[in-house]
């Protein structure tokens, strides 16, 4: 992890900031100058992790690139939320072409720059789950093996919420979407099913792949800081709770995310040329059903007919992400630091 | 605008005219809670404001907060008993904060540094007794001095300072430590009567024309039980003994000494007596260990310095070399009931540490001061039914703390300053508690407690040297960094960067204001606030 | 300088007289050719300052040349068919974006049943799609109208599209004259882009239109390739004054100002057709042929200035609306309007099916007495037809085919079809 670990202060490097760090211990969201990519007035609902999510990745990388950042964007609710016409949300040059081409897009935004000896412009592509996993998967993964100079950014919300709360390849099991209902033996989406896409992203080699969330804000950061390190394709997949399509209360947007990462359910980690080289470890470890008793989409796993059944296969998931990333502490570092005498003032 | 190609394409700042604050249905609204420490605190010092000051390294800023309230801090940071840190929320998630060790270094980094008080406030013309010095009276001393009332401070001892002189010994409060900070009280020009006895608090009104005053005698009197005693019995009270000890003079004691009692001066003395040359020191107690009145701190330290603990025992008779103790059990209701079963113990003396008693010769003619129990009644602002006439501290019926005596103190000089100017003095509301469950834990880092280094158990035996040590700074600071800050903000910028609406300013001041044009009343910035200082409003629809 | 050169090496060297900035590429015959010859000029470092893209997917292709022209860059691809029909979406896209991007249509037919030669399905597949499309007679055209299609679409900012017969044109050989760098240095200025992804001057590119404005922004589309229908003739002109050489423009008649029947077609078959209204001419006959060079925006006032005068007008087609007849007959119809023209839709060439001017010979000699149907398919195989129709009505229930034979293509099989 490229983060540094900062304990001597009350909140460490868990919050946004600290009035105690120095500037360049803090996040970027920390600084009232950030770039608020995405600015107020979008229509996103209330609690949106996409909004939050786009916001701290790219004002990331515009800190990154010194404000030298172009973004292309995929069909969604990203793209319908902050730009309907006559408003705009975006503080950057920003470009929605379709649904399925915002990689491809961006192979050709890069391209142009290159040929235009702009080096010094990045360009960033991002989507939704359905936008990159899905429809936009053919155009992701050219891009990937083309090498084009492309930060990829998936703000996975786990489903089609834009068109109102469908299956995507990026969809858990047992989740209730539109198009899979909770009825049936196996309600929600089917198991053995869906598309890893990070791994995806790490079998064409490329430079750098990583995985974050909304509640950790300053990994996520770190993350994008590291993406904009390398030339070539970059990938970052990050949970974004969608109080809508997950049936979670608008105000546990973040606590949602950070109990993703902290059961195992979405493991959070990076790697840089097909190699995983450091997890985000497990902090406090709960199990699956604190994360989806949160959210009504899990709603029929609990309640007058429990299935005890499906969220052990779920606990199964989160435990397989926690042995393959090794996300628990082996023997996790004491923090405590016990003064002897000799440090002591009498 | 017409430059850009028609509606594909849109201007930067667009969005603004879009104010999603019409979605609303709850504004945040940020709130001062009451940190549960701040509540615990006898004091009421507040302790999360001066920690808040101490995180940033700005010492200085940290004690002039702590000495807003309290004029003591290098004292209470070695002898309060701190039920701050027990009401620390950080208890439920490692351990309380070192609040009274944080407490000390400041009061020591501010003797260090020379730091006065602040000044006295303008003359008021009015004058103020204080009668006793101890830390009700000192501390009344002060607030009233601030406010700018005159003050005649006077004590029956030699030497200011009451019962942290003469009760708690040396090694738990250095008399240079003790000396310094009354001193700085005294220099905000009180007028100091040492020796001096009042024998009827009316005439002492009339002559010395005060316009109120402040009985802070304390409990100066150890109680006296009946046991049979041999002629030759060694028997004295354990404050006539800490007194003496302090005016250098420490009786003789011999070599097995019984201290009979479960409080803290049953400790103070037991620890006394093992410095004095004491072989053994034990301690006779007539409940358990459960039940026993005196702090855990001060019975572990007795017990490392080889204090020796006889629980449920009563003392049945004294002889010279010796002490008949009588056994006894816990009833049902938790009360011990003798069990008809004898043991001898061989004790030189024994010393009673039973409690104390408030010497109120002075009111004796003061018919219409209440007195109950041996203690002073006084009303909700420590008035007695005495026209202008206050008492707090030992003398009233309270915890017998020092802390809670510096907050009489206050308490009473505020209730003093309000009826020499002919006002009411209104307690301001308290602000709801910040309990554990309005905090959101993760995001303090995890930070085990630093142990406060002690002197080693060889050092101890034979002087009255310090045993509980100073934090270094880095320490100090540390600590402090591990308050959570309950219920205030302390400027973490979580809200301003968990919005998803960018609906939060950051001021220049530190702080933050919601944008209410584009708020949409998600609350993440309330849920995610580490130290529950948002709060949800419903709006009026 | 002329030189006998394959028609898809024609048009590489020309787009790279173009200077393109960005190419993408990935293969469908017949395109390949133009592709592999711009990368090969790429990589040789003949083309400079050019980036050379071989992508995933035609969709791609044209989502890469959106990205590239969004950000300023000059966009160049080719295509043919399905590519066309996969890279649809972008397609739309890119004209609704308003991006310049030029674009070589191979034309070839759309499968099912998968079939690679020529016809111009492709083209009228994306006809509505708001891009300039324009039709190359010769390979000579087909090379001068790129220059042409990059000044046209930067002028206007809309794609255009060039269509050039698949194999007809792009893998015949030929004698070209390819132009000199300067020359189209100097015709066609660098490309100043109306809306641009830039850092010091960010907007937002793409928005979404609701109903209270998509009309308009449909309709200004449709203003800017009226503008079109004024640029085009002025561009030839232009490149007619830079090169000496007519090429492009809207409408381009032979032989039609006294003919009582005009052939009225696009693309390559037209050399066809002048030689069979030649021999016509020949014999006497009143016939004439007005090529049309620009399909999209479609010149319907050129059209009709160049045809109102004639009592006939055949129409063929190499593509055809399934269910309805000639796509390029309705819009000629269209542009008739209050004459008396009778309008004769013939269906050609489909699939790659040879034009021979025998055919044509046979079809203008009916043509002039009078004698052709509203429509009719050149050289369909009635047999084949008839046998199929004849199995299907004996396995399922298919209505009436034979007679739906006999009234859309006249009645008398003699009569209708020219065999």
């Amino acid at each position: 992890m490229t983060k540094r670990p900062v304990r001597f202060y009350q909140v460490g490097s868990f919050a946004v900031g600290n009035r105690l760090l120095s500037d360049d211990e803090r996040t970027v969201q920390s600084d009232p100058n950030r770039a608020n990519s995405i600015d107020s007035g979008h229509r996103a609902c209330q609690g949106c992790g996409e909004a939050l999510g786009a916001r701290y990745a790219l004002d990331a990388a515009m800190r990154a690139t010194n404000n030298q950042l172009v973004a292309v964007n995929a069909t969604g609710c990203l793209e319908v939320f902050s730009t309907p016409y006559p408003e705009t949300s975006w503080r950057i040059p920003w470009l929605h072409s379709l649904f399925g081409n915002a990689p491809a897009v961006a192979t050709g935004v890069a391209a142009a720059l290159r040929v235009k000896g702009r080096s010094d412009v990045r360009v960033v592509s991002q989507g939704g789950d359905g936008g990159t996993v899905d429809i936009g998967f053919g155009c992701l993964s050219g891009m990937f093996e083309r090498n084009d100079d492309v930060l990829y950014i998936c703000y996975d919300n786990e489903g089609y919420m834009n068109t109102g709360v469908q299956r995507s390849g990026a969809t858990p099991p047992a989740a209730r979407t539109a198009t899979t209902d909770v009825v049936g033996p196996q309600p929600g989406n089917t198991f053995g099913q869906g598309k890893d896409v990070p791994r995806i992203a790490m079998a064409h080699d490329v430079a750098y792949v990583a995985t974050a969330t909304v509640a950790d804000l300053h990994d996520l950061e770190a993350k994008v800081e590291r993406a904009m390190q390398f030339r070539g394709a970059r990938y970052l997949h990050v949970l974004v709770p969608c109080p809508l399509g997950w049936g979670s209360a608008s105000n546990e947007t973040i606590h949602v995310a950070r109990l993703a990462k902290e059961t195992g359910m979405f493991p959070v980690f990076e790697a840089e040329y097909g190699v995983v080289t450091s997890v985000s470890k497990i902090r406090r470890q709960a199990p699956v059903e604190e994360y989806l008793k949160l959210q009504k989409r899990f709603a029929h796993l609990f309640g007058k007919n429990p299935r005890p059944d499906i969220v052990a296969h779920l606990q199964e998931i989160a435990n397989r992400n926690i042995e393959r990333y090794g996300l628990l502490e082996q023997d996790a570092e004491p923090i405590a630091r016990h003064v002897s005498s000799s440090e002591a003032s009498a | 605008m017409n430059k850009r190609p028609f509606a594909i394409t849109l201007d930067v700042g667009s969005s603004l005219l879009n104010h999603t604050g019409s979605w609303r249905v709850e504004r945040p609204t940020y709130v001062d809670r009451l940190p549960p420490c701040n509540n615990a605190c006898p004091a009421g010092e507040n302790i999360q404001g001066w920690l808040y000051e101490a995180e940033s390294g700005n010492y200085e800023g940290a004690w002039r907060k702590l000495v807003e309230e309290n004029p003591l801090p290098a004292i209470m940071g070695r002898i309060c008993f701190h039920p701050c840190e027990r009401a620390c929320n950080r208890v439920q998630v490692d351990e309380a904060v070192g609040i009274n060790a944080v407490e000390r270094f400041l009061g020591d980094y501010a003797l260090e540094h020379g730091l006065r008080l602040p000044d006295a406030g303008p003359d008021s013309g009015k004058r103020v007794l204080v009668v006793g010095a101890g830390p009700a009276g000192l501390s009344a001393t002060y607030h009233l001095r601030r406010q700018g009332h005159q003050v005649r401070l006077v004590d029956s001892s030699a030497q200011l300072g009451g019962m942290m002189r003469y009760g708690i010994p040396a090694y738990r409060l250095p008399r240079a430590v003790l000396d310094a900070e009354i001193a700085r009280v005294i220099a905000m020009d009180v007028e100091v009567m040492l020796n001096y006895n009042v024998d009827d608090i009316e005439v002492e009104r009339e002559s010395g024309h005060f316009d109120a005053i402040f009985l802070a005698v304390g409990a100066q009197l150890g109680k006296r039980v009946n046991i049979p005693a041999g002629d030759s019995a060694k028997i004295l009270d354990a404050v006539s003994f800490l007194h003496e000890v302090a005016e250098d003079n420490p009786p003789l004691l011999g070599r097995r000494v019984v201290i009979y009692g479960g409080g803290d001066t049953a400790m103070d003395a037991a620890r006394t007596a093992r410095r004095l040359g004491a072989s053994e020191a034990v301690v006779v107690y007539r409940r358990n260990q459960e039940k026993m009145p005196a702090h855990d701190e001060e019975y572990e330290q007795a017990k490392v310095e080889g204090v020796t603990m006889r629980w449920l025992s009563t003392i049945n008779r004294v002889e010279s070399d010796k002490i008949v103790i009588e056994k006894m059990r816990l009833n049902a209701e938790g009360y011990p009931e003798a069990t008809g079963e004898y043991e001898e113990l061989g004790a030189d003396a024994v010393v009673l540490a039973l409690g104390q008693d408030t010497d109120l010769s002075l009111i004796a003619r003061a018919s219409d001061i209440e007195v109950s129990d041996g203690s002073v009644q006084v009303a909700e602002n420590l008035m007695t039914n005495g026209r202008g006439i206050f008492a707090g501290g030992d003398a009233v019926p309270a915890e017998r703390t020092a802390t809670v005596a510096v907050g009489h103190g206050k308490k009473a000089a505020r209730s003093i300053d309000a009826y020499v100017r002919g006002v009411t003095f209104e307690v301001p509301a308290k602000h709801e508690l910040a309990e554990f469950g309005l905090l959101n834990t993760w995001y303090y880092s995890d930070a085990e407690r630093t142990q406060r280094p002690e002197l080693e158990k060889v050092r101890r035996q034979d002087n009255f040297e310090e045993v509980v040590l100073g934090l270094t700074e880095r320490n100090a600071l540390f600590e402090a960094r591990r308050c959570m800050s309950c219920g205030n903000c302390f400027e973490c910028d979580n809200c301003f960067g968990v919005c998803p609406d960018n609906a939060v300013i950051k001021l220049d001041n530190g702080k933050y204001e919601f944008n209410l044009d584009y708020c949409k009343g998600c609350g993440i910035c309330a849920h995610e606030c580490p130290c529950g200082a948002i709060e949800m409003v419903p709006e009026r629809i | 300088m002329l030189r006998q050169i394959e028609g898809s090496r024609a048009v590489a060297e020309t787009v790279a007289l173009c200077r393109p900035e960005v190419v993408c590429a990935y293969p469908i015959s017949p395109q390949t050719h133009i592709i592999e010859a711009v990368g090969v000029m790429v990589k040789e470092g003949r083309l400079s300052r050019c980036e050379f893209i071989n992508v995933e997917s035609e969709f791609a292709a044209m989502s890469v040349a959106i990205g590239a022209s969004a950000t300023g860059a000059r966009a160049y691809t080719a295509t043919a068919s399905q590519g066309l029909l996969y890279m649809m979406e972008a397609v739309y896209n890119a004209a609704g974006l308003g991006l310049p991007i030029v674009m070589t249509l191979a034309n070839r037919a759309i499968g099912a049943p998968i079939n690679i030669w020529n016809d111009h399905s492709d083209a009228m597949a994306v006809r509505d799609s708001g891009w300039i499309q324009i039709f190359a007679e010769t390979n000579q055209e087909a090379a001068d109208l790129h220059v042409q299609a990059f000044r046209l679409a930067e002028e206007l900012s809309v794609p255009v599209m060039v269509c050039v017969d698949g194999f007809i044109l792009t893998h015949a050989v030929e004698g070209v004259d390819l132009l000199e760098q300067s020359i189209v240095d100097a015709f066609l200025p660098p490309y100043e882009p109306r809306q641009v992804l830039d850092p010091e001057n960010p907007v937002s590119i793409g928005a979404m239109v609701g109903p209270e404005a998509f009309q308009e922004v449909r309709y200004l589309a449709h203003l800017r390739q009226l503008d079109a229908l004024h640029r085009i003739p002025a561009i030839a002109e232009d490149f007619y004054a830079a090169t000496g050489r007519r090429s492009g423009g809207l409408v381009r008649s032979y032989r039609a100002e006294d003919a009582e029947t005009i052939v009225v077609a696009m693309g390559s078959v037209l050399g066809t057709i002048k030689d069979a209204v030649d021999v016509r001419r020949d014999a006497g006959e009143k016939i004439g042929v007005v090529g049309i060079t620009s399909f999209r925006p479609f010149p319907s006032q050129a059209v009709h200035e160049a045809l109102a005068h004639a009592s006939q007008i055949v129409v063929l087609e190499k593509a055809f609306s399934i269910g309805h007849g000639g796509v390029l007959a309705t819009d000629v119809a269209m542009a008739l309007q209050g004459t008396n023209c009778k309008i004769r839709e013939v269906v050609a060439g489909l699939g790659g099916r040879p034009i021979t001017r025998q055919s044509l010979d046979k079809l203008f000699y009916k043509a002039t007495r009078g004698e052709l149907d509203s429509l009719l398919f050149l050289d369909l195989d009635l047999d084949v037809v008839e046998r199929e129709v004849e199995r299907m009505k004996a396995t399922r229930r298919s209505g009436p085919s034979a007679e739906n034979v006999l009234r859309d293509l006249g009645t008398t099989r003699g009569e209708g079809a020219l065999s």
